[in-house]
């Protein structure tokens, strides 16, 4: 076996960085009294941040980017991207943890531990380009998320919500080791470079390689909660506590997207004919499913649930521009920017509507009803303009940021010539504004039931500002955004994925 | 130079409206007295403008804007949006319109909100620069922005100080406009990937976008010509999508109605002259039919219906705001006819006629509120015989009702007989068609006159309503002065509006004989009323943008000596 090298050492610094953090949060718990379980919080940041300056390392290290661990891990822009924002998702999530936690007499060290290890599984997944490795990356990722998602224990939803997430999260994962491995079949390797070239050495229409795509396309498609796969995502993100509920909408949501962008453009590229259709049919129908059941909820957060996965119909549709047009043509080139400007913002976005709800839980009200909204101008004026504004971030309203990522979305649609799916998404935004507008109504518009003010932690008040002023930025001033995002992709330009590509 | 008069104007209202932010929110008479300073500020900060604008009326710049500021490129370059601001002579009477209306109506709340006073100026004021800024805005990205953003407050002053079905209200005319604008917003984006095209480069520039219109293949330009029209349509609203406009009218509190009516309705008709009209002319000259009529055909149809129906049913309503709500539809009607008159009468008196509307009908809901401040009602039959008890009130109301039903001498006579002469030199069936609208207006007006005012005071609780205070007074002292002005000299107004009409007629029909341009007043010149039938042009000569280079009898003239403005 060989040592690592001094390049795969720092490649998996990040990661490991992670995951000593977590292993020293869970014993340090054992020694804090019940007071000072903020400690395990500062921990949990402390190593956020920790990662986040050995990401920034290797950027300035290897700009062109950097592959180790017998070409299984690629550390290219496009990696560096996801993991900044998981590690944001990660430390915005954190912020807002603590007085919730303490509310729910919940303040355990292993809920960061186990944060801080999914944030390691979704490293693994946006870097890997080994189908190994993207797996063990997916599962450390789901598994950590299962028992978050489980933690309020006196809570039946909560118990429910894991037990459903986990069943069929295993039933997923299931299916998609069984479509990657006829792949490793189909090519004798588990490297995706490999991979795609033996795929498109075949016959496209050869019923092993659809099924074998298919099936992948079911663990993919499930990771990311997209219609007819997405059962478990209205149950999971009602039950889970509601700063994991925000965590998974974002961080968890931005790693399945980097896995399946991994997979299906690095990867399964040649085959883009055959799934394209796929992902249309799936993308309307995650739109059409998910927009009107969010219209009937009266529980915030099975709405923003069901807007979650409304917004992944909207960014499939960025998918299906890229699929259909040919690499470096604009429709292509601003379909793969629409998606990861879209998981930028959106993170943002959902967290900061996420920050409010879970502000709202008290010692005798849930707060996530929409009653428990009502006249929350009269209660907390400031959070209440806060979460009109990343509810009309949220519709795609300019000047707040989601207006970005819908322009790109609609831009890579006019550029491929999908005008159809344009005016279908038009019509669905219609949807969308009609319910974020009765959050809002609810907000501005009715009484409060309560009278008390809104008491708010430091950490919840850091965590709103950060994503409410990340939200306005990229909203008026997009042009360092848009860089970043072309930045990360200009990887086509690398000598590692040119070299994969042929 | 740069002069930054425009960026000024444009954000003069969001600085007040951020200074507000710092007034404790139980201080409400120092977040009166700060909101009215800034919209006063902000109107009298538009008023320099006047004579700069004036001087460089007849001016002819290379894009035919003026006061340009910024460049195309400097927000953001990476998708090529820049902050690009510019006026011709419509946006400038848009932009005093909406600066004048602004203060007129920031002034008229003073007593009108009680709760959330605070929240309410700064909405007022945020709404304010959006509206300036899509008046402003050279490029389709900042335009959008603007249009979008401006939205939200809107929303929130109908949804927060409305009437009982606010919600409902408020939601209707959110969804209604944003289907419009993102369908636009689609257009936007066709022009735009369509200008990389054909030149390579990818910019959001407005005039930069002009140059490559005529490239667009006519079997999109009519898509096109559809999306941006559902968006201006609503705007408008044009007939079958005017079913947002009395909801929202009739629930907005009244500063908002007089904003709404006054301004906002203007942006759909500012976007037909901007937008429709330079980038799809082959769509309006067109001869392919869809149920055998033309698309301008369409157009022209569903204008005069607008103007029939609107006033038909303003005679049935029983509430005094749903009265004027629905007279706007009629109002708009004849505005959205002058423009696809498609000549220089017609364009010129529509613009005219938007400014007169905004006058008129942000004074009839002025009106409208002052009663319902004093009687909590607006049902017509509550009232009787209020001219013996407001007598200062029923005569402005008079002036008032009369402008809007265009008695000459007012404003809105100036207006609609320019429209409907430019109409009736295109087809004089068209113009048949509108004129009962007048005749209508003069009806329903005038009944809910006689059913107000006249007679004795029938209502007990009506005999105490004290007359106008001076403050009331103030709002419409600017109203009734412009109502005046142009009813008796409307030939500045026509002047300014002069070269930019006669450039979009040039660039919708190339070839379209426009005679010497009389100094300012089509109707009453004698050598105006022979204008031939011009041909219609073939589609294929629209690939030549003949009109839009070439200035023949306009280029030629000398700018005219100042005249009192």
């Amino acid at each position: 076996v060989p040592g690592l090298s001094p390049v795969e050492y720092r490649l998996m610094l990040p990661m490991v960085e992670l995951g000593i953090f977590a292993l020293g949060i869970l014993m340090i718990d054992l020694m804090v009294p019940r007071e000072w379980k903020w400690i395990n919080a500062a921990g949990a940041f402390l190593g956020v941040l920790f990662s986040a300056l050995c990401v920034w390392q290797i950027q300035t290290l290897f700009p062109g980017g950097a592959i180790g661990f017998s070409h299984s891990l690629l550390v290219d822009r496009f990696a560096i991207y996801f993991w900044y924002l998981f590690l944001a998702g990660a430390a915005i999530a954190i912020l807002m943890s603590v007085r919730y936690l303490d509310v729910e007499n919940e303040h355990h060290g292993e809920y960061y531990a186990l944060l801080l290890l999914s944030v390691i599984g979704m490293m693994c997944m946006a870097a890997g380009i080994d189908i190994v490795l993207i797996f063990i990356g997916l599962e450390l990722m789901a598994i950590s998320t299962y028992v978050l998602v489980g933690f309020l224990r006196r809570d039946r939803r909560s118990n429910e919500a894991a037990l459903k997430y986990l069943l069929l999260g295993a039933f997923s994962s299931g299916i998609f080791a069984y479509g990657l491995s006829l792949f490793y079949g189909l090519s004798g390797s588990t490297n995706l470079t490999n991979i795609a070239r033996a795929v498109a050495a075949r016959n496209p229409h050869d019923p092993v390689v659809i099924i074998a795509m298919l099936t992948t396309m079911v663990g993919l498609l499930f990771k990311i909660a997209a219609i007819p796969f997405h059962q478990w995502a209205p149950d999971a993100y009602e039950g889970a506590p509601t700063c994991i509920t925000g965590f998974m909408s974002v961080a968890v949501k931005a790693a399945a997207w980097a896995m399946l962008l991994r997979i299906l453009v690095f990867g399964l590229f040649p085959l883009r004919a055959t799934y394209t259709p796929v992902i249309v049919f799936v993308s309307i129908a995650t739109m059409t499913g998910a927009n009107f059941a969010a219209l009937t909820q009266s529980n915030t957060k099975r709405l923003l649930a069901y807007s979650s996965i409304a917004h992944v119909g909207y960014m499939l549709l960025a998918f299906v521009a890229m699929g259909t047009s040919e690499p470096n043509s604009p429709g292509f080139a601003d379909g793969f920017k629409g998606i990861l400007i879209y998981l930028l913002v959106y993170t943002f976005m959902n967290l900061g509507a996420f920050a409010v709800i879970t502000s709202l839980r008290n010692r005798n009200v849930i707060g996530d009803e929409l009653d428990d909204i009502a006249g929350l101008y009269s209660r907390a004026p400031v959070e209440a303009v806060l979460m009109l504004l990343f509810l009309l971030s949220l519709a795609g309203i300019p000047p707040a940021a989601g207006f970005l990522g819908k322009y790109y979305i609609f831009l890579s649609l006019i550029e491929s010539q999908h005008y159809w799916l344009a005016a279908a998404a038009v019509f669905y935004a219609l949807f969308g504004l009609y319910y974020y507008l009765k959050i809002a109504n609810a907000m501005f518009m009715r009484e409060s039931m309560e009278t008390e003010r809104l008491p708010i932690s430091l950490g919840m008040r850091v965590a709103l500002g950060i994503t409410a002023l990340a939200t306005i930025v990229i909203g008026v001033y997009p042009e360092p955004f848009i860089r970043t995002v072309n930045w990360s992709l200009g990887i086509a330009q690398t000598p590692h994925v040119a070299a994969m590509l042929k | 130079m740069q002069s930054h008069i425009l960026s000024i104007i444009l954000f003069t209202p969001l600085v007040g409206a951020l200074v507000l932010l710092f007034v404790p929110k139980e201080n409400k008479d120092a977040i009166r007295w700060i909101a009215n300073i800034f919209a006063l500020g902000g109107f009298l900060i538009s008023i320099p403008l006047v004579p700069m604008f004036w001087a460089l009326r007849f001016e002819i710049t290379p894009t035919h804007f003026k006061f340009l500021e910024g460049s195309a490129n400097n927000w953001i370059p990476s998708i090529g949006a820049g902050y690009n601001l510019g006026i011709d002579g419509i946006s400038f009477l848009l932009i005093m319109l909406t600066t004048l209306l602004g203060w007129v109506s920031i002034l008229s709340s003073w007593t009108a909100i009680e709760n959330r006073v605070k929240e309410y100026y700064v909405w007022f004021l945020v709404l304010q620069t959006g509206m300036l800024g899509v008046f402003m805005a050279l490029d389709f990205f900042l335009f959008f922005v603007f249009w979008e953003a401006m939205l939200v407050p809107m929303y929130l002053l109908i949804g927060i100080w409305g009437g009982p079905r606010k919600l409902y209200a408020a939601i209707k005319f959110f969804l209604y406009t944003l289907l419009g604008s993102v369908m636009m917003l689609l257009g936007i984006l066709f022009l735009y990937f369509h200008h990389h095209t054909v030149t390579g480069v990818f910019t959001f520039s407005i005039p930069e976008l002009y140059k490559t219109a005529p490239q667009i293949p006519f079997h999109a330009a009519i898509w096109l010509f559809l999306a941006f029209f559902l968006g201006f349509a609503i705007k408008v609203p044009m007939f079958p999508f005017h079913t947002w406009l009395p909801d929202a009218h009739v629930e907005a509190p009244t500063a908002g109605s007089v904003i709404l009516a006054g301004v906002l309705l203007k942006m759909g008709t500012y976007g037909f002259v901007r937008f429709s009209l330079p980038f799809f002319p082959q769509v309006l000259s067109s001869t392919a039919t869809f149920l055998s009529v033309t698309a301008r055909g369409w157009m022209i149809g569903i204008s005069l219906v607008g103007i029939i129906y609107g006033a038909l049913v303003s005679l049935m309503q029983k509430d005094m705001k749903k009265l004027v709500a629905y007279s706007s539809v009629s109002h708009l009607g004849f505005c959205t006819l002058g423009i696809f008159a498609l000549n220089p009468a017609g364009l010129s008196g529509s613009v005219l006629q938007q400014i007169n509307h905004g006058i008129s009908t942000g004074a009839l809901f002025l009106i409208v509120g002052i009663l319902y401040e004093r009687r909590h009602t607006r049902e017509i039959a509550e009232y009787g015989g209020i001219s013996n008890v407001m007598p200062v009130y029923a005569t402005i109301t008079m002036i008032m009702f009369l402008s809007s039903m265009g008695l000459p001498l007012l404003n809105g006579f100036v207006g609609e007989f320019t429209i409907l002469q430019g109409t009736f030199t295109e087809n004089w069936k068209w113009a048949a068609w509108a004129a009962p609208g007048v005749v209508l207006a003069a009806a329903y007006l005038l009944w809910l006159y006689q059913r107000v005012f006249f007679g004795t005071v029938t209502n007990p609780k009506n005999e105490k309503l004290h007359d106008l205070t001076p403050r009331e007074v103030l709002t419409f002292v600017p109203l009734v002065i412009m109502a005046f002005w142009i009813g008796l000299y409307p030939k500045p107004f026509f002047q300014i509006l002069e070269q930019p009409v006669n450039q979009i007629v040039q660039t919708v029909r190339p070839g379209y004989p426009i005679p010497g341009y009389p100094n300012a007043y089509p109707t009453v010149n004698a050598q105006t009323a022979p204008i031939a039938a011009p041909a219609q042009p073939e589609v294929t000569s629209m690939t030549a943008p003949a009109g839009r280079a070439a200035k023949p009898a306009h280029a030629a003239r000398a700018p005219k000596p100042k005249g009192t403005f």
